[in-house]
């Protein structure tokens, strides 16, 4: 108990790094989800812009990348953070890498989401004279909007997760603090901190996410 | 004036399997619908009335044929003279469709959105509207805190934001209990008659068409089987499918089980007859039989009223001497035509 209080300030700096990856990878991985979930979502048969082909190669896309455990993605995706200038470790490494870990499993989600929005509805506003862009990018994700937001909640809840494994490259964050300073030093009163931090963390963004979809859905 | 044309339209869509042949959804069919009326177009499911109906707005464009929509063919026109189009034709739907994501107000302003409307016409527009379908005191409120009759006025008065000439009701009513039914209708005939409104209904109900239509599609298969007015196609329907959907809402000629069940109750002579407005003296059947001295009995059948247009069927049980009730019909064979046993299906 001792050893954790002098840990102090180095719990705060993991939870500080941790919510820094989480955060900045949601941003990047939750825009470019977004879009490629939109994509997946208008070029399915009998959608707003069906295409075969364009859909078949983001299809095999996403179900390539999404099921690689993100162990092994991590140190795979180490050689194309180098191309794109970015380190091959460390922090910056950790968004790059939790980014592109979890835009394929944003897409889908954000797909299995607009999906929810009923055909006709989708027709009604096509007979109100709408346009199909206008359709997809200003309807149907205003009314799938709670149920995206539980998706997204969902998603940050994994984020946190993968971030905590990033720690195992050296990313910094709740993962290495608990792997270096309990794991490594036989103390598991400071595994249990960070546990415990990352519990508070999760609690408080799904708390959140329901709130939020409770006052989207009006219920 | 014609305002609807359909020249021999066929759709065929690709069949779900690669090697199946497309299935066809509307098989060469030529209609036209003047300015003002309020035409149903009725069939079981699968008899391509809804292609029928989306051809109208363009959602749905067809393999062969044109359809025009006031002299113009909306079957050349660009994606976006096709949205022009639109704010010209309203539609409502059975499942009522309506923005979950928006008020009652602004289900409503959507079409005036999408049309570029100022902010200030749009609000007076949507207070307009709602006015007109009674749902004033709604217009915050969410759809899903409304019943299904709200929600469809709602859809009204959203498919009637851009004044449109003509409305498309796609089984507007079958989603509703019959009292919502009626208060529908009645709203579907306001707007028809008020704002001159032009209303296409597809259903499935003869109910429907009865209530509001002056004149009746009946399709099957992709095909028009037959076309009329109302009061012709009720009191004199044609075809097999037309008789069906008629014996759903008119106590007609007692055939099949209906027969069997009055033969067993009647063992005596069983007529039927026809009237239909002037055609039939009802008064001079009746003295017929009491002249000569021929009991009868109605078992069946009504006299309907279609828009001040009178028809219908009655079957009659008739007690008396076989010879007089022989002569009885005989005698008013003269005013009426009677269905006998033998001609019974």
């Amino acid at each position: 108990m001792d050893r954790l209080n002098d840990l102090l300030p180095e719990l705060l700096q993991a939870t500080i790094d941790t919510l820094y990856i989480t955060t900045f990878a949601l941003i990047c991985g939750g825009i470019i989800g977004l879009v490629l979930g939109l994509a997946l979502y208008a070029t399915r048969e009998g959608s707003l812009f069906p295409n075969k082909a364009v859909f078949g190669v983001l299809n095999v896309i996403v179900n390539t990348f999404r099921p690689i455990p993100f162990i092994i993605l991590l140190t795979a995706v180490q050689p194309l953070a180098r191309a794109v200038g970015l380190p091959g470790i460390g922090i910056e490494f950790a968004v790059f890498a939790v980014s592109i870990a979890s835009l394929f499993a944003i897409s889908r989600i954000v797909e299995q989401n607009l999906l929810t929005v009923r055909p006709g509805v989708i027709e009604a506003a096509r007979a109100a004279g709408a346009s199909r862009s206008r359709i997809l990018f200003r309807l149907v994700p205003r009314e799938a909007l709670g149920p995206l937001v539980l998706g997204y909640t969902f998603i940050v809840v994994a984020l946190v997760d993968m971030t905590a494994m990033a720690g195992a490259i050296g990313a910094g964050g709740l993962g290495q603090f608990a792997i270096v300073y309990g794991f490594r030093q036989f103390n598991p009163w400071v595994t249990w901190a960070a546990v415990l931090v990352i519990i508070v963390i999760v609690q408080a963004v799904q708390f959140f996410g329901n709130w939020l979809a409770r006052r989207i859905l009006r219920r | 004036m014609t305002l609807i044309r359909l020249s021999d339209v066929t759709k065929s869509f690709p069949a779900a399997a690669r090697s199946a042949p497309p299935v066809v959804a509307v098989d060469g069919v030529s209609l036209s619908i003047a300015s003002g009326e309020v035409c149903g177009i009725i069939g079981y499911s699968g008899a391509g009335k809804s292609t029928v109906l989306r051809l109208l707005n363009g959602l749905e464009s067809p393999t062969t044929g044109s359809v025009e929509i006031d002299g113009r063919d909306i079957t050349r026109l660009s994606e976006r003279e096709l949205r022009t189009l639109r704010g010209d034709i309203g539609m409502i739907f059975q499942q009522f469709n309506l923005f979950d994501s928006r008020t009652v107000a602004g289900n409503v302003a959507y079409p005036l959105e999408i049309a570029g409307r100022g902010k200030a016409e749009i609000r007076e527009r949507v207070a307009e509207l709602l006015r007109f379908v009674g749902l004033s005191d709604k217009a915050k409120n969410y759809p899903e805190q409304l019943s299904g009759g709200q929600k469809q006025r709602v859809g009204i008065a959203r498919a009637l934001a851009t004044e449109p000439r003509i409305l498309l009701a796609d089984e507007a009513t079958s989603a509703l209990d019959p009292d919502t039914t009626q208060e529908v209708l009645a709203l579907l005939k306001r707007v028809n008659r008020e704002l001159g409104i032009t209303i296409v209904v597809i259903t499935h109900e003869m109910e429907v068409v009865r209530e509001i239509a002056d004149r009746v599609i009946v399709m099957e298969h992709g095909r028009i089987v037959e076309d009329g007015s109302v009061f012709d196609i009720l009191s004199r329907p044609q075809s097999k499918a037309t008789r069906r959907f008629v014996a759903s809402i008119i106590e007609d000629v007692p055939t099949g089980d209906k027969w069997r069940a009055l033969r067993e109750r009647h063992p005596g002579r069983i007529v039927t007859f026809t009237i239909r407005e002037g055609t039939v003296a009802q008064a001079e059947v009746f003295s017929a039989f009491a002249r000569h001295g021929v009991r009868f009995e109605l078992i069946h059948g009504g006299i309907n009223d279609i828009r001040g247009r009178i028809f219908g069927h009655l079957t009659l049980a008739l007690t008396g001497e076989p010879d007089a009730i022989q002569r009885a019909i005989d005698a008013a064979s003269e005013f009426a035509s009677f269905v006998e046993e033998a001609s019974r299906g």
